[in-house]
C-alpha cells in the first residue's frame, strides 16, 4: 500500500547533493541529482551502517564516507568493494516545493 | 596444477582473487593464508562495533565459491622455488603456479626490552580477543607506542573503563603521520577522557606486573600492548631471491623483477619521488589488491593514486590522503570543530590533505581533495579556505576543460 511522506522541501537539497531523512525509526538517504531528480535510498550503507548522507555525490553515485564504498542511489546497486549488498531504493515525488517518498 | 596462487589472504589478497576473476581470469586461483577461517578486516580489531564484534569477514564462503577461488587456510608457504615456479606449504603441498602474488603483509614489530616478550601485540583477530579477554573494567593496561592503533585501543579501553596508560618513545604522540595541530587535538581529547599519556619516555623492561622505564618510574600494568609499528613480511621472497627494500621491490603494475611474481599490499614497496615506499593502509591494500589481481590476469594497470587512510579517536574521525607532510598551504574550517589542512606542490597542484572532526563531518572534503589530487589541479589557498565554496566547484571546470 503507497504511503507517501512528506520529506523535505525541495530547496532543502543542494544540485548533486544528499541529506538524511529519519522517519518511524528508520533512516534514509534522500538525494537531488544533477539534473535535478530526487532519488531515495535506505540512509546507512550495507558495509558499516555508517550514514550515507555525510558522503559524496558525484553524478549518479554516492560514496560512502567511511571506506569509500560506492552505490548508484538511482537503483541502489552496490559499485565498488567494500560493498556487495545492494542499498534499498523507494520512490519519490515532488508536489509544489515539496519532496514525498514511498515507504 | 598451475594457475593464480596468492600468499596471504588479507585485504590484499581476497581482493586480489576476486578482481583478476573480474578481469576475466578462468583458470584456477588460491589463496593460502596461515590463519584459519574466511578472510577478515583488521581495522574493526581496534574499533569494535557497539556489539563489541571484532571480526568482520571480507567475503562469504559463498563468494569464494561462486567465483571458484579456493582457500587453503590454516597453512602457511613455507618455500618457493622460482626456477620451476612452486610454492610448498606447511603441509608438504606444493602448489605450481603461473602468477605468484606476496600479500603477506606485515607483522607487529616486538619490544626488545627485557621482558618485552610479555607485551601482546594487536595484528589478528586472536590478538584482539585476547587483549579484550583480560582487559576488563578496573584492569591497568599499559599501551606502549602512541600512533594509530595505540590510540585507538586506548580510546575503545577507556571506554570501557580501563585505566590505560600509553607510552611514547618520540617527544610528542602521532609523530608520524599527523600534522601537530590535529594530532595535539586527539591527545587533548584522550587526556580529557582519562588516558594518561607519556612522551619522551624509554621503557626499560616489563616484569609480572610492571613496566620500568628508563628514568626508574614503575607503572603497574596487567596487561601491557606493544603498538610500535610493523615490519613488511618479506622473508619467503628474500629467501626466493627477489629484491627486498623497505618491502618486497615492485614497479607501477605491482611486479617484482620476476615477470611471474608480483607483490601488492602492506608487504610491497614503490618508487615514489625517489625513494621506496611502503603504505600501511586498509584502502591502499584494496586498490593495490586489484591492480595486483588484475594485473596477473593478463591486464595493464599502474599504481598511481594518492593513498588514503582513516582512524577513529572516541567519536573523532581522522582522515588523510596522499602527501600530508611539508608546509600547510591552507586550512579549511568545516565548522566549529572540524578541520582540513592542504599541502600543494611547486606548481600550486594539490598533493595532499588531512582532515580532523566529529563523526564524518570531514568526509566529503577529503574525497573531493583526492579527486582534486589525481585531476592534477592547480589551486589557490583562498578557495581551499573558505568553507563556502563547495570544492566540487574546483574540480568541475578541470574535468570538462
Ligand atoms: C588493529 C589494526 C587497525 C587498523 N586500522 C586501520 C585503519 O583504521 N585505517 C587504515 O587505513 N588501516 C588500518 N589498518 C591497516 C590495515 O588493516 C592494513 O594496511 C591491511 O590489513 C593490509 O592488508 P594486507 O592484505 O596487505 O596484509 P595483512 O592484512 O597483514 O594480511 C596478510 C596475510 O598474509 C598471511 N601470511 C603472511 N605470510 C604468510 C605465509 N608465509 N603463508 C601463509 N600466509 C601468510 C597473514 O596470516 C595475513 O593474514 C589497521 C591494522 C590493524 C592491525
Amino acid at each position: 500500500m503507497a504511503n507517501w511522506i512528506d520529506a523535505c522541501a525541495a530547496e532543502d537539497i543542494d544540485e548533486e547533493d544528499v541529506i538524511r531523512f529519519d522517519y518511524d525509526g528508520r533512516t534514509f538517504a534522500i538525494y537531488r541529482s544533477p539534473d535535478n531528480v530526487y532519488f531515495c535510498t535506505d540512509g546507512l550503507c550495507t558495509h558499516e551502517q555508517i550514514h550515507l548522507a555525510d558522503g559524496l555525490v558525484m553524478d549518479h553515485t554516492i560514496e560512502c564516507p567511511k571506506h569509500n564504498g560506492q552505490f548508484d542511489y538511482r537503483t541502489g546497486k552496490a559499485m565498488r568493494a567494500p560493498v556487495c549488498v545492494n542499498l534499498g531504493t523507494y520512490a519519490t515525488k515532488v508536489e509544489g516545493d515539496r519532496v514525498l517518498i514511498e515507504i | 596444477m598451475s594457475g593464480i596462487v596468492i600468499l596471504g589472504g588479507g585485504e590484499c589478497g581476497s581482493r586480489a582473487a576476486f578482481s583478476a576473476r573480474d578481469q576475466g581470469y578462468s583458470g584456477p586461483i588460491t589463496i593460502v593464508d596461515e590463519e584459519t577461517g574466511l578472510p577478515y578486516e583488521r581495522p574493526p580489531l581496534s574499533k569494535p562495533d557497539a556489539q563489541g564484534i571484532i571480526r568482520k569477514p571480507i567475503c562469504s564462503a559463498d563468494m569464494l565459491r561462486d567465483k571458484a577461488i579456493t582457500l587453503l587456510d590454516g597453512l602457511q608457504a613455507i618455500s618457493l622455488d622460482r626456477e620451476v615456479r612452486c610454492v610448498t606449504l606447511s603441509t608438504g603441498v606444493k602448489l605450481g603456479y603461473d602468477k605468484l602474488l606476496f600479500a603477506t603483509g606485515a607483522s607487529a614489530r616486538q619490544l626488545t626490552c627485557d621482558g618485552g616478550e610479555r607485551a601482546l601485540s594487536l595484528r589478528t583477530v586472536h590478538d584482539a580477543a585476547r587483549i579484550y579477554d583480560i582487559a576488563q573494567p578496573g584492569t591497568k593496561v599499559v599501551i606502549v607506542g602512541a600512533g594509530l592503533i595505540g590510540l585507538e585501543l586506548a580510546a575503545v579501553l577507556v571506554a570501557r573503563g580501563v585505566d590505560v596508560s600509553v607510552l611514547e618513545y618520540a617527544p610528542v604522540a602521532l609523530g608520524r603521520n599527523v600534522p601537530r595541530p590535529l594530532a595535539q587535538r586527539i591527545v587533548d581529547r584522550h587526556v580529557s577522557e582519562g588516558s594518561h599519556i607519556f612522551c619522551g619516555v624509554e621503557v626499560d623492561s616489563i616484569t609480572a606486573g610492571h613496566v620500568v622505564l628508563a628514568d626508574g618510574r614503575m607503572l603497574a600494568a596487567n596487561l601491557v600492548v606493544a603498538a610500535i609499528g610493523v615490519a613488511p613480511r618479506t622473508g619467503l621472497a628474500a629467501v626466493a631471491g627477489l629484491a627486498i627494500e623497505n618491502g618486497v621491490c615492485v614497479n607501477d603494475n605491482l611486479c617484482t623483477d620476476d615477470p611471474h611474481v608480483f607483490a601488492a599490499g602492506d608487504c610491497a614497496s614503490v618508487q615514489r619521488g625517489g625513494i621506496r615506499q611502503r603504505f600501511e593502509t586498509w584502502q591502499n591494500a584494496q586498490i593495490q589488491g586489484d591492480i595486483a589481481g588484475r594485473n596477473m590476469a593478463g591486464g595493464q594497470h599502474a599504481f598511481d593514486g594518492p593513498v588514503w587512510f582513516w582512524s577513529d579517536q572516541f567519536d573523532l574521525g581522522l582522515q588523510g590522503v596522499g602527501q600530508t607532510n611539508g608546509a600547510v598551504f591552507a586550512t579549511r574550517k568545516v565548522d566549529n570543530d572540524a578541520e582540513v589542512l592542504f599541502y600543494v606542490n611547486e606548481a600550486s597542484q594539490l598533493v595532499g590533505a588531512v582532515g580532523l572532526g566529529r563523526g564524518n563531518a570531514i568526509a566529503k572534503d577529503i574525497k573531493l581533495a583526492q579527486k582534486l589530487i589525481e585531476a592534477g589541479v592547480s589551486i589557490v589557498a583562498e578557495h581551499l579556505n573558505d568553507p563556502d565554496i563547495n570544492l566540487k566547484t574546483l574540480l568541475k571546470p578541470a574535468t570538462t576543460a
